[in-house]
């Protein structure tokens, strides 16, 4: 009886799927020449897809409320999760570290030029996704103007280069200490405000940036923006496009291996879990003494500079910029990151920046549904795994004569 | 007696509402002081009021400045200062820090004690893992004084009812006060866990040395711990004494014990 | 004085406009505390299926009004089903969850229903039919107002006054108002409080389709991206006004359309969308519970 009810019911949801999306994928218009055109078999393939999916589903929402009911009635809450009883094994764990590196060291000689600049905007990314990951993750606060800071960091880079004639270098640490100045502006007037108008006023800042770039000529050179930007130079001596991209890579991987190590040790000291407590609860963090308004502004301001850092090196690689790359979308692709790979979690975040960015790349015939696969990440991500694809872990601390009780992750 | 917290003829309004109105109360060294009413007497709002989260309409909110004798206004500071100047609190609805293990939010109250900024955690030089070594020796004495070691690396939230509860005293006493506030920390225990509860409290009193304040609807372990009672109802003071005089005094009975006395 | 006039009456357009979708944040915020990042695109998605549905009878030969007609109503019912939609899948399991959940879902969904069109129909603008008439009455006046604008101003006032009556009046109305002071307790009395969001998410979805009708018309072109920045400014307007607020959310929209309208036509037309941003953030800065708004106390 059970399967027949369910049956019935994806079949509900699969007939009111197709009505839903009737007119707007079946029936396809072209005002200008007055032609329409009908696309039955958009119409059977959601009955079908969303005759399965009903069941998918189904099963995963019913998982869920189990999990919810096992851990409220105090019983053992889930296994760890695959990935993390990976990484909490030293055997595979190292090995798999070393392999990487050795991988990450030898990438550009392996493979083309191409794939390298691609794997440079990957890791660009995932810098990106750390530093988002402090306000983010750790802090809890929404924020969907990030891509403002990583705005100020290219900018920084083509006019003080335009201008001053500043090298690569130079405007590294520059836009480092710019991006978390933007920080902290943002983050006073934004203070006192609760999650979701901070993730409103958050964007109303990224936006405003975008579009003062956009019009400003005098400043900014308004939307055809600053060409020419030079590639770093190594020690003086000016490189061809393709060792100036090899040396880009090499760049990026250290700033990665330092971002990861400054935020691995953040995380893990008084200021990371001041951050976590304030994400947690607001006024019971304030009550234990916990300095609300310096805390959120450290934490504006150190998410910030990784962005202003990749922007630098953004600039440096594309040697041209424009309004048009720091759109509200790509502080959208940049949460979807944190959010995929897990909040708060350094791994996860890597993995989700890797993933996220290099798919869509080599995958081209799904690079057209690259923002679409991105919505339904953050909504599938949210509703069935709100940890993210590989959780934060807490630490565990052992103490002598103590009882381990061993769970804590 | 040589007070601790001295709050003088405090109000509160909410818009039209008067929370609280012209209240005194003192709390003297080592003394354990309850603060009883009726549900929606302006209990909590007092405690909020002396912990800063609501700067109050009118009146002094005095407390002892440590290693002296005098005392000192705290109207209008932040609760995180209030907590330095050492004050700590509870919350009526449990507030932990659910997706932390157990130490890290008796970590928490160690905070406002340490002093490691954003470049000692990063370079974590000699003094920063000390502090961070003791700040987790310290914690973890804390929770096996509360028995709570068994815990240690749980997450709070799958912590059983109790000992959430108990959690929550661990991390306030971690931020060292000499005054710890208490909102009805026996809310929702069964008598066996209430009367380790009394326990638990007498010892933090005799031990630390700190002064306690609570709000408490369980009556026997009002009686049973307090030195002083003082009763609220509609936002006023209406008595105050020993547990033997508030248990005689005919307009507490009429207000509030009333009903509870007789059954 | 002319351009003025202009000018206060197109502010007052583009107000009613910001009304109709201010009006669905705000009902929805009243009783879920959650900004609904995808109702832009409810919006976005009424307007689609209005010039889909034109598309098609204006081929088939219908007449003027019979078409408007129609296309509003298939609009309307086609946007509420989706709002309908998108509160079962992306907000509803996540009721108990954070609030910091329930956002990023829904700005998922926003994504989601974006680019579903983008790719369903096209990236460019497509020219929609002004369908209402020039009126002759209106022709000295044609300077100052157009007659789209006068259907504007019209539908919001009838649609504001049938809205009032069904939250004053009517039960499930009743059961909105008590879902919002206190969902538990509104269970507890006896209020089916899922039925009574999924309401709240229809009506303010036909609402929002009804705006994207008009503006469309008056406009006169759409595309897949109209949804994101007009939901924005229709929040900008619902904070302004106090969020949860039905009288404030119009007010609010109101005196946005006019700062705009004013501040393009004598300040510079470069920065429009600034305007609404920086309004944002000084109202949440000095009065973050808007203007009508409760003050919201925060229970400890």
């Amino acid at each position: 009886m059970f399967a027949f009810d369910r049956i019935k019911k994806a079949l509900l949801v699969s007939a009111w799927f197709m009505f839903l999306t009737f007119p707007i994928l079946v029936i396809r218009i072209n005002p200008v020449e007055r032609i329409v055109e009908w696309r039955w078999i958009n119409m059977l393939l959601i009955g079908v897809g969303s005759f399965f999916l009903s069941f998918v589903w189904h099963y995963f929402i019913r998982r869920k409320e189990m999990g919810a009911r096992r851990a409220e009635t105090g019983e053992e809450s889930e296994a760890a999760p695959l990935a993390q009883r990976i990484l909490k094994n030293k055997k595979i764990y190292r090995p798999a570290l070393v392999v990487a590196g050795i991988f990450a060291l030898c990438f550009p000689f392996i493979f083309s030029l191409y794939q390298t600049n691609i794997m440079i905007s990957a890791l660009i990314y995932v810098m990106l996704g750390l530093g988002l990951n402090i306000v983010v993750g750790l802090a809890g606060l929404l924020d969907l103007g990030y891509v403002a800071f990583y705005a100020v960091g290219a900018y920084a880079y083509a006019l003080l280069n335009y201008h001053f004639g500043l090298t690569f270098w130079m405007v590294l640490p520059i836009g480092a200490g710019l991006g978390a100045l933007f920080g902290i502006l943002l983050g006073f007037p934004v203070l006192r405000l609760r999650g979701d108008y901070l993730a409103i006023v958050t964007l109303g800042f990224g936006e405003i940036i975008r579009i003062i770039l956009e019009n400003w000529n005098e400043f900014s050179f308004g939307p055809s923006g600053i060409s020419n930007i030079p590639r770093p130079s190594l020690f003086g001596i000016d490189l061809s496009v393709h060792d100036a991209t090899i040396y880009i890579y090499y760049v990026m991987i250290g700033l990665c291996l330092l971002t990861i190590f400054v935020v691995n040790r953040l995380q893990d000291s008084r200021i990371g879990r001041a951050w976590i407590a304030l994400r947690e609860d607001e006024i019971a963090c304030q009550a234990m003494g916990i300095d609300k308004a310096r805390t959120k502004l450290t934490a504006f301001a150190l998410g910030a500079t990784w962005a202003g850092m990749s922007g630098v090196v953004f600039a440096a690689k594309t040697t041209f910029v424009n309004p048009a790359s720091f759109t509200i979308w790509e502080s959208i692709i940049i949460l979807c990151i944190v959010v995929l790979g897990g909040m708060g979690s350094i791994i996860g975040v890597i993995a989700g920046a890797l993933v996220l960015i290099l798919m869509p790349e080599y995958l081209r015939a799904f690079s057209e549904y690259r923002m679409l696969a991105f919505g339904v990440v953050l909504v599938v991500m949210m509703v069935f795994r709100p940890g993210g694809l590989i959780p934060n872990v807490r630490r565990i601390y052992t103490f002598k004569g103590a009882t381990e009780s061993g769970k804590g992750g | 007696m040589e007070s601790v917290l001295k709050v003088q003829n405090l109000g509160m309004n909410f818009g039209g509402l008067r929370a609280l109105d012209s209240v005194d109360l003192a709390v003297g060294r080592n003394e354990i002081v309850a603060l009883i009413g009726p549900n929606g007497a302006g209990k909590t709002t007092f405690f909020n009021c002396v912990t800063g989260i609501y700067p109050p309409t009118e009146g002094d909110i005095l407390i002892a400045v440590r290693g002296k004798g005098d005392l000192k206004r705290i109207n209008g500071l932040k609760p995180n200062r209030v907590t330095e100047k050492g004050l700590a609190r509870t919350f009526q609805n449990i507030r932990l820090f659910p997706h932390m293990t157990v130490l890290e939010n008796v970590m928490i109250g160690r905070h406002c004690r340490m002093a490691a900024g954003i470049l000692g955690a990063v370079l974590r030089g000699g003094s920063t893992v000390r502090e961070e070594q003791s700040a987790v020796q310290e914690s973890y004495a804390i929770l096996e004084k509360m028995g709570l070691a068994p815990f240690v690396n749980d997450f709070a939230k799958n912590l059983p009812y109790g000992a959430q509860r108990r959690l929550e005293i661990a991390r306030a006493m971690a931020t060292e006060p000499f005054l710890l506030l208490l909102d009805e920390p026996a809310a929702g225990m069964n008598p066996y866990e209430t009367k380790e509860l009394d326990d638990l409290i007498q010892r933090v009193r005799h031990e630390e040395g700190i002064a306690i304040l609570l709000i408490e609807h369980d009556m026997k372990l009002v009686m049973s711990l307090s030195d002083r009672i003082c009763v609220v109802d509609y936002g006023r003071k209406i008595a105050q004494g020993t547990p033997d005089e508030i248990r005689n005094n005919p307009a507490v009975i009429k207000a509030y014990l009333g009903e509870e006395m007789d059954a | 004085m002319d351009y003025f006039l202009e000018l206060f009456l197109g502010g007052l357009t583009r107000g009613s406009i910001y009304a109709l979708i201010a009006l669905g944040y705000t009902m929805v915020y009243g009783i879920i505390e959650l900004i609904n990042f995808a109702h832009g695109e409810i919006y976005m998605i009424g307007a689609f299926t209005a010039l889909i549905v034109i598309s098609v009878l204006t081929l088939m030969g219908m007449n003027t009004v019979a078409i408007l007609v129609i296309a509003g109503v298939i609009a309307v019912i086609y946007s509420s089903a989706y709002g309908y939609t998108v509160e079962k899948i992306a907000y509803k399991p996540l009721r108990n969850a954070p609030r910091l959940s329930a956002l990023i879902s829904a700005i998922g969904m926003s994504l989601f229903l974006q680019n579903y069109v983008l790719l369903a129909q096209t990236s460019d603008f497509l020219p929609f039919p002004n369908l209402v008439p020039d009126f002759e009455f209106m022709e000295p006046y044609a300077h100052i107002i157009g007659s789209t604008e006068i259907v504007i101003l019209l539908t919001t006032a009838v649609v504001m006054v049938l809205l009032t009556f069904l939250i004053k009046f009517t039960t499930i109305g009743k059961a909105m108002r008590a879902a919002s002071q206190d969902k538990t307790m509104a269970m507890l009395v006896g209020i089916n409080v899922n039925r009574v969001i999924s309401v709240t998410f229809v009506v303010g979805s036909a609402t929002a389709a009804i705006g994207g009708v008009l503006i469309a018309s008056h406009v006169g072109m759409i595309n897949f991206y109209i949804g994101f920045i007009a939901g924005i400014k229709a929040f900008v307007a619902a904070v302004l006004g106090g969020i949860g607020s039905i009288p404030g959310a119009v007010l609010g929209s109101f005196i946005l359309g006019w700062t705009e309208s004013f501040a393009t036509g004598y300040v510079s037309s470069d920065y429009e969308d600034v305007f609404a941003f920086l309004f944002l953030v000084l109202i949440l800065i000095f009065r973050p519970s808007g203007i009508l708004g409760r003050t919201e106390k925060n229970k400890v």
